[in-house]
């Protein structure tokens, strides 16, 4: 592990055996579709097959008439919503859209947009149910790509889309609707007099296809709509707090009235923050009175939740020939899916945000197409630009012939820099990552054999702070239960625990952490944005101090001194003439001291400091087939402090492996007629063990100045190098340069056949 | 180097035509609300491109000193930040 300016702590650092660990291994752990309740009925939704289409009529009767079935909803259960935007947490949402892409209106725009549910007896029946509602549909073309849906004659998927900017104005009376959602853009410098100072410019078109995040757990909520009016939802969800904000919004009701108690989650990597079923199982709870369960198929996450968008991008680089950037230009096209909320805005702030980059232009859309509303993944946006810049860094790398790693470091981003969307960066580890990539034993090492070739790349992301809250209850046998609101997707509630036990003095073991529901614990952002660590860590820190604070008067009621004459260090107090109490030995005396300690803490103070990683990669192209092995692979990124290194390191291996996938092989197949074709994971192929060596990690450790212990977000960040260290590889192994994903063996052979 | 006296704002292409081109502005206010005030004074119409009911629109960020605000109008600001509109970023 590289290591810098760090101190010594007694807990951060360390890998305690994680606390839900037992639960898990023993499948003792609860999911949301582990769930049942008394009463409990069994929910199955109608779904769109065609990918545009009026809704001329929806005949519900002869479902409602079959025996077994409770209650049947429709879009005409739920509230109109008008012109609301509504900011949801992490993103603001159109309610008006958000309220169809639960349950369509008047139209479906993708192949899989639900239209009406059936709550049952048991799920046979409310699957026989489905097949028996009668909809009439006046079939529209669907428009499936974004270049396609930006021409002047496009068909237009909604009629309400002008298209915004950032403070544009508003949108005249008499103009036409249109699928170019957004369009952005920033500008640094002077891009004509930047690339004439160029003495080599490369410019390329990229295309990314949609991917989706692949989690395991599929989709669910169970919901009781009580008869006080009162809302109870079980879900698994990347935020309760936003799921009680959009199933209220949704419905129209005061927040107070839902209750969210987040279930374990299986994977969500920014996939679990939408809702699509809490609505619709709340409107058959209150039909019927009694608690409705819906869970998707796997077929339904693929064609009804929130991808990743398809891209199309230009990007152009100018450099000088002794290796220096001069001006970068980008154009970039997202797919937003059937309604507007691609992260076109973070892809544009990301193309260059690797380097040091004098003169910038960079253009982004947000473009409707007929496929699902997208969502974020991992670094939203930032591998479809990292997999454009870094393909042309060496590209330009080897025209002018210097070692990739070598111009990286040159010309990184690092504290001072103005990125091209304006902001300057603070302490940030961009050229330690790459160092460490140049110092590997893996980059050292000559890669040897026909066909084989290594690539390198960086990638970036912001990484989020926004809201936390956590409260400690110090218990008498010199134990803390930890309650925080951050859904525990890649082992926070351990890493928060360790942030509180290095606070407080005592062992991880010694700390108890628990996610509560919403109306157990103060407000929490969403577990995105690699956020969590970095602020609800903040948060239990700050109760840690709290409780500190209250040790400190307790000690002093205790030795009859005045509470300035004792402090809290160590694990423990300390009084005036040696006399010191361990945090243990006053755990024991609360209770005849004034009852109950319990620390709280918030966190809303700051953003996060960036995060950079670098990668490097081994491949073997079979040239018959234009299937591409993985031989090796090194990850190295800036995780500010490690908290917990063996958590660091599954997300960095984690993150890689899915950036494998979008490189090698995964992408939505549709036909002309807009339906997935491969929407099983049997067709939709997601890298296994089988497929990748071990991930090699490199922990760099830049502290970031904004946390107590220097923490950085790890989890968005090692998904973004891979499809460009992949692509470098590929050249390197075989003369082909690939500018579209997934680089899958048959557009693979085509170039290689090219040659 | 002079020192400056007032909090620097850098103006969104779309914007510029409220600010007859000019693409960064020092404005007073010693919070992002008076800041906006400021704006809106010097360059009427900047306030309703960038605000809805009395705080910053939705889908909208602003960065203070290199940080994302997050006490939206209330955010302090001094003469020596920065101050830019973005689009709001959402992680996986």
């Amino acid at each position: 592990m590289a290591t810098a300016e760090n101190p010594k702590y007694k807990v951060i650092g360390t890998r305690p055996i994680r606390h839900d660990g037992a639960d898990k291994v023993t499948g003792r752990a609860r999911y949301g579709a582990d769930i049942q309740l008394s009463g409990m009925l069994y929910g199955a939704m109608l779904r769109s097959p065609h990918a545009h289409a009026n809704i001329k009529s929806i005949d519900t009767s002869k479902a409602e008439a079959l025996p077994g079935v409770r209650a049947v909803a429709t879009s005409a259960d739920l509230p109109e919503q008008g012109d609301r935007v509504v900011e949801l947490g992490e993103g603001a949402a159109n309610m008006r859209h958000l309220t169809a892409n639960v349950l369509a209106r008047g139209k479906v725009l993708y192949r899989g947009h639900s239209i009406a549910a059936v709550a049952a007896d048991n799920i046979h029946i409310a699957e026989e149910a489905i097949k028996l509602i009668e909809v009439e549909y006046e079939l529209l073309p669907p428009v499936m790509d974004v270049v396609g849906a930006m021409a002047e004659n496009a068909p237009v998927l909604n009629d309400d889309i002008r298209t915004e900017s950032v403070g544009s104005a508003p949108p005249a009376k008499d103009s036409k609707p249109t699928n170019v959602a957004k369009h952005f853009l920033f500008e640094k410098g002077d891009v004509a007099a930047g690339f004439a100072e160029a003495d080599i410019i490369v410019e390329r078109e990229f295309d990314t296809a949609m991917v989706h995040q692949g989690y395991i757990e599929p989709h669910n909520a169970t919901v009781l709509w009580n008869t006080d009016g009162k809302l109870t939802v079980w879900i698994s969800t990347q935020g309760s707090f936003t799921v009680r904000q959009q199933t209220a919004e949704l419905l129209k009701i005061p927040i107070s009235n839902v209750k969210v108690i987040p279930t374990e989650i299986g994977g969500g990597f920014g996939g679990k923050i939408s809702v699509y079923l809490p609505p619709v199982a709340a409107v058959l709870s209150k039909k019927t009175g009694r608690p409705v369960k819906l869970v998707m198929s796997r077929t339904n996450v693929f064609e009804a939740t929130g991808p990743t968008p398809g891209s199309h991008m230009k990007v152009k680089l100018g450099a000088t020939k002794d290796g220096k950037l001069v001006a970068g230009e980008a154009w970039i096209a997202f797919e937003a899916g059937a309604y507007t909320g691609s992260p076109i805005g973070p892809a544009c702030m990301c193309v260059f945000a690797c380097y040091d980059l004098p003169h910038g232009r960079v253009e982004g859309f947000d473009v409707c197409v007929n496929k699902p509303r997208t969502n974020a993944y991992r670094a939203p946006g930032s591998t479809h630009v990292a997999f454009a810049t870094e393909t042309l860094v060496n590209e330009i790398c080897e025209k002018i012939d210097v070692d990739p790693a070598e111009f990286r470091i040159n010309n990184a981003a690092k504290e001072g820099v103005r990125r091209v969307d304006g902001p300057v960066y603070a302490r940030v580890g961009m050229v330690e990552t790459v160092e460490a990539i140049k110092n590997s034993e893996h980059y050292k090492t000559a890669l040897e054999g026909k066909y084989r070739g290594r690539g390198i790349a960086s990638g970036f992301w912001f990484n989020c702070g926004l809201k936390s809250a956590a409260s400690a209850t110090v218990n008498p046998d010199g134990t803390v239960s930890l309650l925080e609101g951050s859904t525990d997707i890649g082992g926070s509630r351990t890493g928060i625990a360790m942030q509180l036990a290095e606070a407080l003095g005592i062992t991880a073991e010694e700390v108890i952490p628990a996610v509560g529901d919403t109306d157990s614990v103060g407000y929490c952002d969403v577990t995105g944005g690699s956020r969590v660590t970095f602020a609800t860590g903040i948060a239990a820190i700050e109760a840690a101090k709290d409780i500190q604070r209250q040790l400190v008067d307790r000690a002093a009621m205790i030795w009859e001194v005045d509470s300035s004459h004792v402090s809290y260090s160590d694990g423990g107090v300390h009084g005036p003439d040696g006399k010191q109490l361990s945090f243990k030995e006053m755990a024991a005396k609360l209770h005849g001291t004034g009852g109950a300690v319990i620390g709280r803490g918030t966190s809303s103070e700051a953003t996060q400091g960036g995060a950079f990683g670098t990668h490097c990669v081994d491949v073997e192209v079979d040239v018959d087939l234009g299937k591409v092995q993985i031989l090796r692979y090194t990850a190295a990124q800036d995780a500010g402090t490690a908290i917990h290194p063996s958590y660091v390191e599954g997300q960095m291996q984690g993150g890689a492996v899915q950036g494998i996938g979008w490189a090698l092989n995964e992408e939505y197949w549709y036909d002309e007629q807009g339906e997935m074709r491969n929407s099983t994971y049997l067709d939709y192929r997601i890298p296994t063990c089988y497929d990748v060596p071990m991930i090699d990690t490199i922990i760099v450790e830049v502290p970031d100045p904004q946390h107590p212990y220097g923490v950085r977000g790890v989890g968005e960040v090692p998904i973004c190098p891979p499809p460009a260290a992949i692509a470098n590889a590929i050249y390197d192994a075989v003369g082909v340069r690939m500018h579209d994903l997934p680089m899958s063996p048959p557009k693979l052979l085509a170039e290689i056949l090219k040659k | 180097m002079a020192t400056r006296t007032m909090p620097r704002v850098f103006i969104p292409p779309p914007m510029r035509s409220l600010t007859e081109g000019e693409e960064v502005v020092d404005v007073g206010g010693t919070n992002l609300g008076q800041v906006i005030a400021h704006l809106e004074r010097r360059f009427p119409g900047m306030k309703e491109r960038l605000c809805q009911d009395d705080d910053i629109r939705p889908g909208l960020s602003v960065a203070v000193a290199g940080s994302v605000a997050t006490l939206g109008m209330l955010q302090r600001t001094n003469p020596e930040v920065e101050i830019h509109f973005l689009p709001a970023i959402g992680g996986g």
